[in-house]
């Protein structure tokens, strides 16, 4: 008896040393969920590398915190993600990047119902109102951004072509704000086709466009990979000089390029996969901060020239 | 062999002058499709246009031609997009990782080259040997690697792309860009792969093997034909030409992501159909495939030079065309 007393004073010793130093708190430890899509192309690859390193970060910090991240690679294993979490792994929070925000709507309704904290991170679910917190790029600043730089480099017109990404709503947002932005200038979209926010698809379309003009001056690419795949082909057609390239959302060699001041790449519009990092340690805030975290939280868009790149380049990330 | 020959020889001019649609269906199908094009857009026909259309489709025309040999045997092999992207992936980093010691020249790709085209006939024996000796299904098999090449280029990556370096970039590059005698290099592979394809598929035993294994696998057995070796080979020659066309593929943009390659094996499988293969095996044709996947490649180029859909329903024009061109050669079953 007296044996197991000193054990228990012991372990509840060397507890309290563990966790001295921190607020009262301490007493509950937490566990955040955090759910993304699996890496199927570059940018949700440096989601995947945010939300890792947000996590190490935090479970550093913060000892009683404990996370739960799952990566799934179509709506159905998102959703029964979601219903592990909360009947196994009994989260307290939810951070999630819907890979199909109007198939997850309702699972993520049910983890609201459960009574966790939600956040939403990048898309839109079809019902407003249920998560806390909103954490998301800015869609139609990409697309106004981007058409702002197009009208300011024409003022006296020019021809262009649009390869956009796959046919969803973000895209629609994108494009709809980037017409919106050159609406009235006299810049001639001369067609504009999906490309799937691919290289080859870039590649593959920028050849047709190619053949199918033979003047165009500028190319919207709405995003990096596919700017890649589109520059290739304007090089193999040898017309590397009649013609630049916007991509978005701030891939690193994109970021790269336009830091040394490439021709073909004058700038990019920044869409940062690193928001996810953001969405991560707002939540964190919640349960460890005593502030409050509740509402939205708009990632801009940024113009990223020459001379501000250097801002929004991480060489370690894998995008 | 020798009765089996005068047979085939005797049959091949009595094909040739009855109307065979299934050959002729797909052919009528790409006949019409260039008359399509030209009275679209006065630049398809043009010399870039053709060659771009042609060069580009060679990386999954590669692959189907491989596709046509395992589907005539009755196999199926899902995994050859995943497989290309893995391979693409290994490759990049072999010669990456080789140009520090050896710099930035052809060395350095051949062994790169090589590295790929071993892991391809690995991959390759891998699927033919859980299917011949494991006694698993094809479709299973291939959809098990086709997960796991997918995961293992992911993984490489670590989620993000793989760039093969600027330097051996420049080196590489007329393996995909560069020309001889005014024929891009890829068209040049293509073609060679697709004639010693047809060759084999129709004038060599490998291929009459394939076939009989594919019509009827008891009866192919009862005629001495090693069945399980058969079959192990062409899936074998799928790996091989899978790392034949990443060849190819990665000097194009000299990348490897988890999205390389993606929906390539539904591509392939789709032109050894429209080229009139049975997809239950039993009959396949090489020069069918050809005519398939430039069909395929030819609806995505006339989508891009014109307008006359929306782009919400270039996949609906795209289904259309493909069953048109495979009701071309049902037909001929019904008149049979």
């Amino acid at each position: 008896m007296k044996r197991f007393r000193t054990l228990a004073l012991a372990t509840s010793l060397a507890t309290g040393l563990v966790v001295s130093g921190q607020a009262i708190a301490q007493d509950k430890t937490y566990t955040i969920g955090v759910s993304v899509p699996s890496a199927d192309h570059g940018w949700t690859g440096g989601v995947d590398y945010f939300a890792q390193a947000a996590i190490t970060r935090l479970t550093k910090t913060y000892p009683n915190l404990k996370f739960v991240l799952a990566t799934a690679a179509d709506p159905g294993k998102q959703a029964s993600d979601l219903e592990d979490m909360v009947s196994t792994r009994h989260i307290d929070a939810l951070v999630i990047l819907p890979g199909d925000p109007d198939a997850l709507t309702s699972p993520i309704k049910r983890v609201k119902q459960a009574g966790k904290f939600v956040t939403v991170v990048d898309r839109k679910l079809s019902q407003p109102g249920i998560e806390d917190l909103y954490v998301a790029g800015d869609n139609p600043g990409l697309g106004r951004t981007a058409g702002e730089y197009f009208a300011s480099r024409f003022p006296d017109g020019g021809n262009i072509v649009v390869l956009r990404g796959l046919p969803i709503p973000i895209d629609k947002e994108r494009v709809d704000a980037f017409n919106a932005a050159i609406s009235g200038t006299k810049i001639k979209v001369l067609a504009s086709q999906f490309a799937n926010w691919n290289r080859d698809d870039g590649f593959k379309v920028m050849q047709d466009f190619l053949s199918r003009f033979p003047k165009i001056d500028a190319v919207w690419a709405q995003d990096d990979d596919t700017a890649i795949g589109a520059i290739q082909a304007i090089k193999q057609a040898g017309r590397q000089n009649d013609m630049w390239v916007v991509g978005g959302a701030g891939m690193k060699q994109a970021i790269k390029e336009v830091m040394d001041g490439d021709k073909m790449t004058p700038i990019d519009v920044g869409y940062d996969p690193g928001m996810v990092g953001t969405a991560i340690e707002l939540t964190a805030l919640k349960f460890v901060g005593g502030v409050p975290v509740r509402g939205k939280f708009i990632i801009q868009s940024p113009l990223i020239t020459q001379q501000n790149a250097a801002e929004f380049y991480h060489p370690d990330s894998p995008y | 062999m020798s009765a089996t020959e005068t047979t085939l020889t005797k049959r091949e001019p009595a094909r040739r002058w009855s109307p065979n649609l299934r050959v002729l269906g797909p052919l009528l199908a790409l006949i019409l499709l260039v008359i399509l094009g030209a009275s679209l857009n006065g630049n398809f026909l043009s010399p870039s246009n053709i060659t771009n259309v042609l060069a580009r489709s060679s990386f999954i025309g590669i692959i189907a031609v491989g596709a046509t040999f395992v589907i005539t045997s009755g196999g199926l092999d899902l995994s050859v997009g995943s497989m290309a992207a893995f391979l693409a992936g290994v490759m990049i980093i072999v010669i990456n990782a080789l140009v520090p010691r050896f710099g930035t020249g052809w060395s350095v790709i051949l062994i790169g080259m090589a590295a790929g085209v071993a892991l391809g006939g690995a991959a390759g024996l891998g699927n033919g040997l859980l299917v011949t000796r494991g006694r698993i299904e094809a479709f299973i098999v291939t959809l098990g690697t086709m997960g796991i090449f997918r995961s293992l280029v992911t993984f490489l990556a670590n989620g993000g792309t793989l760039s093969l370096n600027f330097d051996v970039m420049d080196t590489y590059n007329p393996v995909y860009y560069g020309s001889v005698l005014g024929l891009p290099v890829p068209i040049i592979v293509f073609a060679v792969v697709a004639i010693l394809g047809d060759i084999a598929m129709r004038r060599m035993p490998f291929g009459r093997h394939c076939a009989a294994i594919g019509s009827n696998e008891q009866v192919a057995r009862y005629s001495a034909i090693h069945v399980d070796t058969v079959r192990l080979l062409t899936y074998v020659l799928q790996g091989v030409l899978v790392a034949v066309a990443t060849l190819l593929y990665v000097p194009r943009l000299g990348s490897a992501s988890s999205a390389t390659g993606v929906l390539w094996e539904l591509e392939a499988i789709a032109a050894v159909i429209i080229g009139g293969t049975t997809l239950r095996g039993g009959y396949g044709r090489v020069w069918g495939t050809v005519i398939g996947v430039i069909i395929l490649s030819l609806i995505d180029n006339i989508l891009n030079l014109t307008n006359i859909v929306s782009p919400y329903l270039n996949g609906a024009f795209q289904g259309v065309i493909i069953i048109l061109a495979v009701l071309l050669q049902r037909s001929r079953r019904a008149n049979q």
